[in-house]
């Protein structure tokens, strides 16, 4: 096995692929889980505790008029019911989000989207606090709701957010990034340009297991536990501090087992709060797990852009500039969890992997009578949009040309002397080697006898599509000067402890929600200390056991909390060369380091394991000034800039021509994430985002009605991928580490669900090529695929 | 009312409301917590259990119809503190990634191995369509199920060095 290095990794990475720290391992994580004994959420069961449950509007705009508790309050298994107006003497009626807006936590005005919360009941049971929902009477005054984003700036549109004061429309931001003007000049003077809308619908990113907490307030102490589905315990515990004005000391926010989260935990959510309201309300602890149609309907849902897509290109195949406008449907609180000075996230990555003469995009945030959210579903902060647009808009231009869309990337990529690449909208690639990952993708997939294939069946009237997408994601933020969440800035704490007999615990600020932080954090220690993995516990999740930071989000953990379980390795490396040479009675610039021991140069049996040194540090051994009698570190990791990792991908598809059944037939991935620490657990990352993307691509959408209804409640209208839809991936991978970080690694969490989605509607619109059809929007359901077919593709609702 | 059944060998015996879910009595009334719940609407499969044999949705079975069966929770998979074949597999083909829906996914795929030691792929992800995974992408988990019905006996009864194997995975790079 062999891999395409072209960029030499950083020399103290070592030699990435060797199986001492890094290679295919089983899980750390994984023997709880076989046997039933994970810890999640709703496992969680404390002395006396209650349970709640939220009233929810049934409609989408509407003013209260009035809440009558009473009934619900005369239950017998009742303890309490909470409005918007007992909230309001608390000054907790409306809580900030992440992207510096508010959100109500209680309805005291007026109802905003359907599913947003009314009232919260506690109960000693799950089927009495539901129960006591029933009989709540609320009255409503209807209003004229806001669905179509396109209508929402309309002059006369109903403002939704009448509760800032002097907003009179529904715009929330304008954004813009790149030179417009420069960028008119080169599509004035281009030979070919194509224009296409391109909608990304509203998505959900539905982990298995649904959000929920359990609050814990002791009276006494004035101490908050807070047990919560969360990928970002700490940002949430400096949140509550805030909002709540209880003392961040006073606060512990623990994250358990979570079961699956791809950025629906990221987001503070009502029902958090409620928890912590009802668990000081009755002075007893409060758990809250939200159903599936809750959690489709209320919490974060992802994307939802609709894009003006132009693409300039000389006659010959040269793309000179990508241009877009955006509407961007945040719905009815701008609660989007990203970087906050981004409020369209990512997105000015919409280049792409091509060298471009300018490019230019403004994006425009509105308010609907939706639920909020928007940055969710592995989206990369937006990076998900921003490549399906340009990789729609390259095969488009490619129909155009009537050129091979492979053929077409790989004469406009960035060329590899070219990195650091400084693209048209402020970023710097760190590194990148396109065509080799191009070409061994074309030649997984047999790429030429693929089309020979597709030509014969067109001569039959048979529909076959292949698609092809290549990408590149910016992910791992900080630095910590440019991206923060509501002023914290992204970046990431972990501290080692090495026990005197060689065993250690790493403490990182990030969490895993499946990822196997517990093993790849513990293999990244394990290649920079030489001690084994299963020697090394990794504890996460703890606001009370773990160093701050900014958690798991857009395929940061990796790029930046990895970074700092190096550096924090490598610090304890340094001071155990002191403490060797104490116990060597040598020089520390004496010694050499192997892995797992430093001994003397030139005689090689003369040397200190880091056990030993651990058991001398804490022994009674004379340490030299200045090193005091641990083997422990901490550092936090602020990265120097993002990582770029990139892929190229190829899916096939079979189109029924009697009924638009689109059946996935194969999928190629090639990724390169830089060094790869654990090859079995990246490969698990991109299957699952392949997943997502024939989800998206074909069956996934949060649709609403004209009245603001949701018709995406549950699982049985929001379809996602089984078994049977998928075809058995094929996977390959070339490695370019990143020159900036520590172990050169780039992050692949997010990679397949950003980069599949086009290369699957590329093939789609490739089979359809017979019947004229240029683009079609997701999800390319049997009954779109169909109408695409007769001339009549439209955009989503 | 009073439900009596056999929950992994053990016959129990509890007292609740007649309208109480089969999940909630496995995890509030037993305590056994590795059978999960998620979704309400028999869509998602982490709540299967075994009842007789049968792989049964238990977020849509009253606990009252179990009264006098046989359930098999993940809690029953090892047997003597032995990891069953599945449970083996799954860890040795990472079919679990969150762990959420492994449960029900490792009772399906247990019940399919007892009625067809020798499935193919096809045949494994019909058996497993009822469920769904937002980790795996599914092809782990087909690996895993035909790693335990390649080692019947689980790795240590073979001899095996659990992990030492090879994997299916065929990663391809230039």
């Amino acid at each position: 096995m062999t891999t395409v290095q072209e960029h030499a990794p950083n020399p103290a990475a070592g030699d990435p692929g060797r199986p001492i720290g890094f290679g295919r391992l089983q899980r750390k994580e994984d023997p709880r889980f076989v046997r039933g004994k994970g810890n999640y959420l709703d496992d969680i069961v404390l002395p006396g505790m209650l349970h709640g449950a939220i009233l929810r509007a049934p409609v989408a705009h509407a003013r209260l008029v009035s809440i009558d508790t009473t009934e619900a309050l005369a239950h017998p298994k009742v303890l309490a019911v909470i409005t918007g107006k007992d909230l309001q003497a608390l000054n907790l009626a409306w809580a900030p989000t992440l992207s510096a807006d508010v959100q109500a936590v209680l309805v005291t005005d007026k109802v905003r989207f359907q599913g947003q919360e009314v009232a919260f009941v506690v109960a000693e049971d799950r089927y009495a606090a539901r129960d006591a929902l029933e009989l709540i009477d609320v009255e409503y005054d209807m209003l004229p709701p806001v669905i179509d984003a396109r209508r929402a700036l309309d002059p006369g549109a109903p403002v939704i957010r009448d509760d800032i004061e002097g907003r009179t429309d529904n715009r929330i931001f304008d954004w813009e990034i790149g030179d417009a003007a420069e960028t008119e000049a080169v599509f004035a003077a281009a030979d070919v340009v194509v224009a296409q809308e391109v909608v990304y619908p509203r998505v959900h990113p539905a982990p298995m297991e649904t959000c929920g907490a359990v609050a814990d307030f002791d009276p006494v102490d004035g101490r908050l536990t807070l047990y919560e589905t969360t990928q970002a315990p700490h940002a949430h515990r400096t949140l509550y501090a805030i909002v709540a004005g209880i003392p961040e000391h006073k606060i512990r926010i623990a994250s358990p087992d979570i079961g699956g989260g791809f950025g629906n935990k990221v987001g503070i959510y009502p029902g958090y709060v409620l928890a912590v309201v009802g668990s000081i309300v009755t002075g007893k602890p409060v758990k809250w797990v939200e159903d599936r149609s809750e959690n489709l309907m209320s919490t974060s849902f992802a994307r939802d852009y609709i894009m003006q897509g132009e693409i300039a290109a000389t006659k010959d195949g040269k793309i000179l500039a990508v241009r877009t406008s955006v509407l961007a449907d945040h719905g009815a609180f701008n609660a989007t969890a990203q970087p906050t000075k981004t409020p369209a996230g990512f997105f000015s990555i919409f280049t792409g992997s091509y060298d471009l003469k300018a490019a230019y995009c403004k994006v425009t945030g509105v308010y609907t009578n939706k639920a909020p959210g928007g940055v969710a579903y592995a989206c990369s902060f937006r990076v998900t949009e921003a490549v399906y647009l340009v990789e729609r808009m390259v095969d488009i231009l490619a129909r155009k040309l009537e050129m091979d869309p492979a053929e077409l990337r790989l004469k406009n990529f960035i060329k590899p002397e070219q990195f650091p690449y400084a693209n048209k909208t402020g970023w710097v690639y760190d590194s990148g080697n396109y065509e080799p990952a191009m070409r061994l993708s074309m030649k997984m997939a047999g790429y030429e006898d693929l089309r020979r294939e597709q030509l014969e069946k067109r001569e039959r009237g048979e529909l076959m599509g292949i698609g092809v997408s290549f990408f590149t994601e910016t992910v791992g933020a900080g630095p910590r000067k440019h991206f923060d969440i509501v002023g914290l800035g992204m970046a990431d704490g972990a501290e080692l402890r090495v026990h005197p007999t060689g065993k250690a615990v790493v403490r990182i600020s990030v969490q895993s929600q499946g990822q196997g932080h517990e093993t790849t954090f513990a293999q990244i220690v394990a290649e920079e200390l030489g001690i084994p993995p299963e020697s090394i516990d990794v504890v996460h999740g703890d606001t009370d056991q773990t160093p701050f930071g900014l958690g798991t989000y857009g395929s940061r953990s990796t790029p930046v909390s990895g970074g700092a379980v190096a550096l924090v390795a490598r610090k304890v490396r340094d001071k155990a060369r002191f403490i060797a040479a104490a116990m060597l009675e040598t020089r520390p610039e004496d010694l050499e380091w192997e892995k797992g021991r430093w001994f003397v140069k030139g005689d090689p049996s003369a040397g200190k394991t880091i056990a030993e040194i651990a058991f001398g540090a804490h022994g009674t051994v004379a340490l030299p000034e200045g090193i005091d009698g641990n083997l422990d570190a901490e550092v936090t990791y602020d990265p120097p800039n993002l990582t770029f990792p990139f892929g190229a991908y190829i899916c096939v598809v079979d189109v029924d021509a009697g009924t638009g059944h689109v059946k996935v037939r194969r999928f190629i991935a090639v990724d390169d994430c830089g060094t790869r620490i654990n090859p079995m657990i990246i490969e698990g990352q991109v299957h699952g985002g392949l997943t997502d993307g024939v989800g998206m691509a074909l069956m996934e959408i949060i649709a609403f009605d004209e009245e603001g209804n949701c018709l995406s409640g549950s699982f049985m209208d929001y379809l996602i991928p089984t078994a049977m839809e998928v075809p058995d991936w094929e996977t390959g991978f070339t490695v370019t580490p990143s020159p900036h970080h520590p172990i050169g690694a780039k992050g692949i969490g997010e990679s397949a669900t950003v980069g599949s989605p086009p290369a699957i509607v590329n093939a789609i619109v490739d089979a359809l090529m017979p019947y004229g059809v240029t683009h079609m929007d997701m999800p390319c359901t049997p009954a779109r695929v169909w109408e695409a077919m007769q001339g009549r593709a439209r955009p989503p609702v | 009312m009073q439900v009596s059944m056999t929950v992994n060998g053990d016959k129990v015996t509890r007292e609740i409301e007649p309208r109480v879910l089969l999940v909630h009595f496995i995890r509030e009334n037993l305590g056994l917590t590795g059978t999960h719940w998620g979704c309400d609407t028999s869509n998602c499969g982490t709540c299967v259990v075994l009842m007789d044999g049968q792989p049964v949705k238990s977020c849509t079975v009253l606990a009252a119809m179990a009264d006098g069966h046989d359930i098999r929770t993940v809690e029953g998979l090892a047997v003597g503190g032995t990891l069953d074949p599945v449970q083996q597999g799954f860890m040795e083909e990472h079919g679990l990634q969150c762990g959420f829906c492994t449960p029900g996914m490792m009772l399906t795929a247990r019940a399919l191995l007892d009625r067809n030691p020798h499935p193919d792929d096809a045949e494994i992800r019909q058996a497993i369509s009822g469920q769904i995974c937002r980790c795996t992408g599914y092809a782990t988990i087909v690996r895993s199920v035909q790693w335990a019905a390649a080692h019947p006996l689980g790795a240590q009864a073979e001899g095996d060095a659990a992990g030492a194997e090879e994997s299916t995975s065929e990663e391809v790079t230039a």
